[in-house]
């Protein structure tokens, strides 16, 4: 198997694709937003609980291929407990990551565990799958009442 | 040695891995294709016959006086008498060339539908059409106050006959039926349903976007009213579809789109119309895909209809034979008429997934909802990977999709 494969689907990525974490709707959520990707059919609703501009508490559900899910976990263990500038930062420095150049270098964009998705830049393809969670998270920040696409 | 390869004999007359060698894109990249359902590659003789169009042949049609033209329009009349034989209607001017599938479809909608569908009126489709047999009816029944009936599946994916009988009344009429689903493969009894129908009084629209690449069909021995195709899925190229339609019926309809070529005098109190198929051909047509679309025509014919159905159906047989044996692998759409299509879910893996790393071996599949989200729903899926089949593909071509299957059931292990 080749080693871009791999790269895209690391262990961390596997992982979090059978074991999604923060799989549910919290028991209090006060920002809801639904992201579809109506090119695969990959639907999720993320569900954040923020207080004094900080997200106290998130969860997400749907369904989705690997990216898409293990993005959606990383995605809501990392944002936990962030003001919603750090939240939206960090979407801004995740999404430069995965649509970045694959013959650069990769930036030392101090993503920590979400750094697993660089691989994603190999496969444009993916993009979308990778960033679809992010995208209805910045919705529901800002909770317009949409649903976030990826078109 | 698997127990299809026991059972089915080749056609030793037809050889897949010679017949590739026509496709420059198949030649020159070693590509797997396993998406003609979607669109299908082209052959050298389909690219030249547009090629030649262009540097040879080129006028508009149906205008000049001038030798070019008569020749061009000679070119693409010919066309519509081979496309005439090609799938049995009785006369040349039953053929009218539209973009697609789609478009053929949205004609019969547009035109018959509004002449002839009212307040209370009933259009039957069936559950597995695709969206382009589903959302121009349901327009024409929104406009009309008309009502959309869904004649059900089973969970093979074969239509439930005694249910969509039931569901057929003096109400009833249009019916609206795919010959060859693009999701499942199956084979629906065209013939069968447009005789029922015609019992109730409703006309046949039959979405043949999938058979025709796979199948022969003749349109006065099915009897249907309208049979509707894309040359894209029968090895020519976009951009060229085909209507055809009982003349006395095409006859009967007003004009689809107004313009140029679909008149016979225009005066600002009032314009007269043309006879048809030219009264539903307004505006300059795609002449240049018209003579890419005869030479598809041409090459299919000349391969022989029956050599490619009988070499797709043991192509059939040996995948699914060996797809079978893939753990955790489901097959969905298991009707005992089938053909050329084979959908399919792979446990614990998403089928986005299993696509990305499908094209990373080199094989090309589709994945998703394949514009037939209610077929989908039915089987409880939201997605599935299809792998369809051509008169290209080789048995060398499964034995990758298979090969490939095993590294993504390792990766996701």
């Amino acid at each position: 198997m080749s080693s871009d494969l791999r790269e895209l689907y690391q262990s961390v990525i596997l992982d979090h694709n059978k074991h999604p974490r923060n799989f549910c709707k919290p028991a209090c959520t006060n920002r809801t937003a639904e992201g579809i990707n109506p090119l695969c059919g990959d639907q999720l609703t993320v569900y954040l609980d923020v207080e004094d501009g900080v997200v106290k508490d998130v969860g997400f559900s749907g369904t989705g291929c690997a990216i898409s899910t293990a993005s959606a976990s990383l995605m809501t263990q990392t944002i936990k407990g962030m003001k919603i500038e750090e939240a939206e930062r960090l979407f801004k420095g995740f999404r430069e990551m995965v649509t970045a150049d694959p013959q650069s270098e990769p930036g030392d964009k101090d993503l920590g565990k979400l750094s697993v998705f660089s691989g994603v830049r190999e496969f444009p393809m993916r993009v979308k799958c990778a960033t679809l969670a992010w995208h209805a998270m910045s919705e529901a920040l800002h909770d317009t009442g949409e649903t976030a696409t990826t078109e | 040695m698997s127990s299809a390869e026991k059972l089915i004999p080749r056609d030793e007359g037809f050889d897949p891995a010679r017949v590739k060698l026509d496709f420059p894109i198949l030649k020159n990249t070693g590509l797997i294709f396993l998406d003609s359902a979607a669109s299908a590659q082209k052959p050298q003789c389909v690219i030249d016959a547009i090629a030649n169009c262009y540097s040879r042949d080129y006028a508009n049609i149906h205008r000049g006086v001038y030798e070019l033209s008569a020749r061009a329009t000679a070119n693409f009349e010919a066309v519509r008498e081979t496309t005439q034989l090609f799938i049995g209607a009785a006369e040349a001017r039953e053929i009218v060339f539209v973009r697609n599938t789609t478009e053929a479809i949205n004609l019969v909608a547009a035109t018959y539908g509004r002449q002839n569908v009212g307040r209370g009126d009933e259009v039957l489709i069936t559950e597995m059409e695709h969206h382009s047999n589903i959302v121009p009816w349901q327009m024409l029944c929104e406009e009309k106050g008309a009502v959309l009936k869904v004649a059900p599946m089973d969970d093979r994916g074969a239509l439930m006959l005694d249910e969509f009988e039931k569901l057929l009344c003096t109400r009833t009429k249009i019916v609206a039926v795919a010959h060859i689903s693009n999701a499942l493969g199956t084979v629906n009894p065209v013939k069968e349903i447009t005789r029922l129908a015609h019992a109730h009084g409703a006309v046949v629209v039959i979405d043949g976007a999938q058979a025709i690449p796979h199948h022969r069909v003749d349109v006065a021995n099915l009897d249907c009213d309208f049979y509707a195709l894309s040359g894209h899925k029968v090895f020519g190229p976009t951009g060229v579809g085909v209507l055809y339609g009982k003349a006395a019926l095409l006859e009967s309809m007003p004009p689809y789109q107004g313009g140029g070529s679909m008149i016979e005098t225009v005066r600002f109190e009032k314009s007269t119309y043309a006879d048809i198929p030219q009264r539903f051909e307004a505006g300059t047509p795609d002449i240049g895909g018209v003579a890419g679309f005869g030479a598809a025509l041409d090459y299919v014919s000349e391969l022989g209809l029956d050599s490619i159905e009988r070499h797709e159906r043991e192509l059939l047989a040996y995948a699914t034979d060996l797809l079978a044996e893939v753990p955790g692998l489901r097959l969905i759409g298991t009707a005992p008429q089938k053909a050329a299509v084979i959908s399919f879910s792979l446990e614990g893996v998403h089928p986005h997934d299993v696509g990305s790393i499908l094209d990373h071996e080199g094989i090309a599949v589709r994945t998703g909802h394949h514009c037939a989200q209610p077929v989908m729903e039915h089987f409880g899926v939201p997605a599935t990977v299809r792998a369809s089949l051509a008169l290209y593909n080789t048995r060398e071509d499964i034995d990758a999709l298979v090969r490939a299957l095993q590294t993504v059931r390792e990766l996701f292990k």
